[in-house]
């Protein structure tokens, strides 16, 4: 089954023209990573999935319905897609339960307890069930991006966005964030991640897509994107990793 | 400045007496620095009383201001009007609370569809904020009460209560909207992605945060409203500034005056001491988030 489609997706702010015509599928349980520059695309294809960017054309689908189209419950869609923000965003002015339970009880409609079972079931999963009545600014940032997740996840999503999620880190507290991804992974979640963690695409991603300049320049499995790539741009922007001693 | 003393100073105790001092803005200064500032304020207060003292025109501005008895005779009657004031006050602020912050959601919101509604907003703020609160009063005070309309209070209390929540709605939705402004924008985006709608948003995400950004520069125009109450007392109504008029009027002195002013000022300089205060705690608050 597929889970998520995107056919020839444009978006633009201004002149600047950040995605060129995306044409990428997901089937469900897979996991895609997207590498690429800075400005290659990555966070706004992420963006656009969860419709916080309005396409200027091209369709999306989730399952078997597009999201895309006129007159779609934004609402309802995203809160069957789940995102994390390379910085957090959590709420600083509620504790980690109360970050978690917010949406649950207010989009879902769930009960206190019911929210609260289900918030702290995730948390107590990912480590975190001591700090349920601590306010983000008193979390480590790996922490806080580990509660963003859960956060995230409490919606029950049917596909997670990723969108470097360890940018922001220090780089001793990348390993306990990318360690929930691959808990997920193993889960069977549908997840499109937007990483510079070239190792982790690679142990992680059932497909790695490589965007330069709005558009999916080569995509195939993890070994041959890394090992064997085809296209001159690709072999640049590797060349240029492992130059920099991250792959 | 850090002198040699206050380096070995018991950080304790000179942290007590820095939030002491908070709103004298001494903070740091040390043993010396207080010293210092007790001697130049003496002097500076003893010239300032020399050159009142010493002036042509002092005993008789003495007589007509300075005047114990007038002052403590007039208070009781004064401090009942201005019970009025305080009234006033309160209830305007409850109003002004709630229709400013429609007010400041109203302009703040995206869109083309909305922009009938945000530029209602904008020029009501601008009107409300342009016009001299004295001639709103009196424009509501005398011309509301003589439409007679049914159903709809006559009193000119009333009236110049619903001018003051009219003026300073202007203002305080400025205050709203700037802390609308200055929750960034990835906050709304968190909250949308999850599910919830802007409505939702803006009550669970960005108004709690908004407020609390706000309350300080809240208080300053609570200060300013407290103040304003006065300008009732244009309509004829008997508020502490009236009654002091009218006090005044009866002996040919100004004591009256003081003791009206006396009132206002055990009401506004607390707020001022609870606004710097929240202030200061929000700006330590702030630097202990950051350090964390």
């Amino acid at each position: 089954m597929t889970a998520v489609r995107l056919e020839r997706v444009h978006k633009s702010f201004g002149e600047n023209e950040v995605l060129r015509g995306i044409d990428l599928q997901l089937a469900d349980h897979e996991v895609v990573c997207l590498i690429g520059a800075s400005g290659s695309g990555k966070s706004t294809l992420l963006r656009c999935v969860n419709l916080l960017e309005r396409l200027d054309s091209g369709r999306i689908f989730l399952g078997d319905e597009e999201i895309t189209r006129k007159g779609v419950d934004v609402n309802d869609v995203r809160r069957r897609i789940g995102i994390v923000f390379q910085a957090f965003n959590l709420f600083p002015h509620m504790t980690v339960l109360r970050n978690v339970t917010l949406a649950p009880r207010d989009v879902l409609d769930l009960s206190r307890r019911e929210a609260e079972e289900r918030a702290l079931e995730l948390l107590g999963r990912f480590g975190l069930a001591d700090r349920r009545d601590e306010y983000p600014d008193r979390l480590s940032g790996g922490q806080q991006q580990r509660v963003a997740i859960v956060r995230a996840l409490a919606m029950r999503p049917e596909l997670m966005l990723f969108d470097e999620v360890t940018s922001a880190l220090d780089p001793e507290l990348v390993a306990e964030v990318l360690n929930v991804i691959r808990e997920l992974a193993e889960g069977g979640m549908t997840m499109l991640i937007a990483t510079h963690e070239m190792g982790f695409a690679r142990d992680i991603a059932s497909r790695v897509c490589f965007l330069d300049g709005g558009l999916i320049v080569e995509e195939g499995a993890a070994e041959a994107i890394f090992s064997r790539p085809t296209q001159a741009r690709t072999q640049q922007f590797l060349e240029r990793i492992i130059e920099a001693g991250r792959l | 400045m850090a002198s040699e003393g206050d380096r070995r100073a018991d950080p304790e105790v000179a942290s007590r007496r820095s939030r002491l001092l908070s709103g004298f803005r001494l903070e740091a200064e040390g043993a010396k620095g207080v010293a210092i500032a007790l001697l130049s304020t003496v002097v500076f207060v003893a010239v300032i009383v020399v050159a009142v003292t010493q002036s042509a025109g002092w005993p008789e501005v003495k007589r007509t201001f300075f005047d114990w008895g007038d002052i403590s005779s007039s208070f009781p009657d004064i401090a009942k009007a201005f019970v009025l004031n305080v009234k006033i006050f309160l209830v305007c602020e409850v109003f002004i609370l709630v229709l400013a912050l429609v007010i400041a959601v109203l302009r703040s919101l995206p869109g083309p569809v909305f922009f009938p509604l945000r530029a209602l907003a904008t020029i009501y703020s601008d009107l409300a904020r342009g016009v001299p609160t004295i001639l709103v009063i009196a424009l509501l005070g005398f011309g509301a009460p003589a439409l007679q309309l049914t159903g709809v209070p006559r009193s000119r209390v009333f009236w110049a209560g619903v001018g003051l929540i009219l003026v300073y709605s202007g203002y305080v939705a400025e205050v709203y909207r700037a802390g609308i402004e200055s929750v960034h924008p990835s906050q709304e985006a968190a909250a949308r992605s999850l599910g919830l709608s802007r409505f939702q948003a803006l009550r669970r995400v960005i108004l709690p945060q908004a407020i609390r950004r706000v309350i300080p520069p809240l208080l300053n125009d609570f200060i300013g409203l407290q103040k304003d109450t006065a300008l009732v007392g244009t309509l004829g109504v008997i508020e502490a500034f009236n009654q002091s008029q009218i006090d005044s009027n009866a002996t040919f002195t100004y004591g009256a005056y003081l003791a009206a002013a006396a009132l206002f000022v055990a009401i506004t300089i607390p707020l001022a001491r609870l606004t710097d205060w929240l202030i200061a705690r929000d700006r330590r608050r702030r630097q202990a988030g950051a350090l964390a």
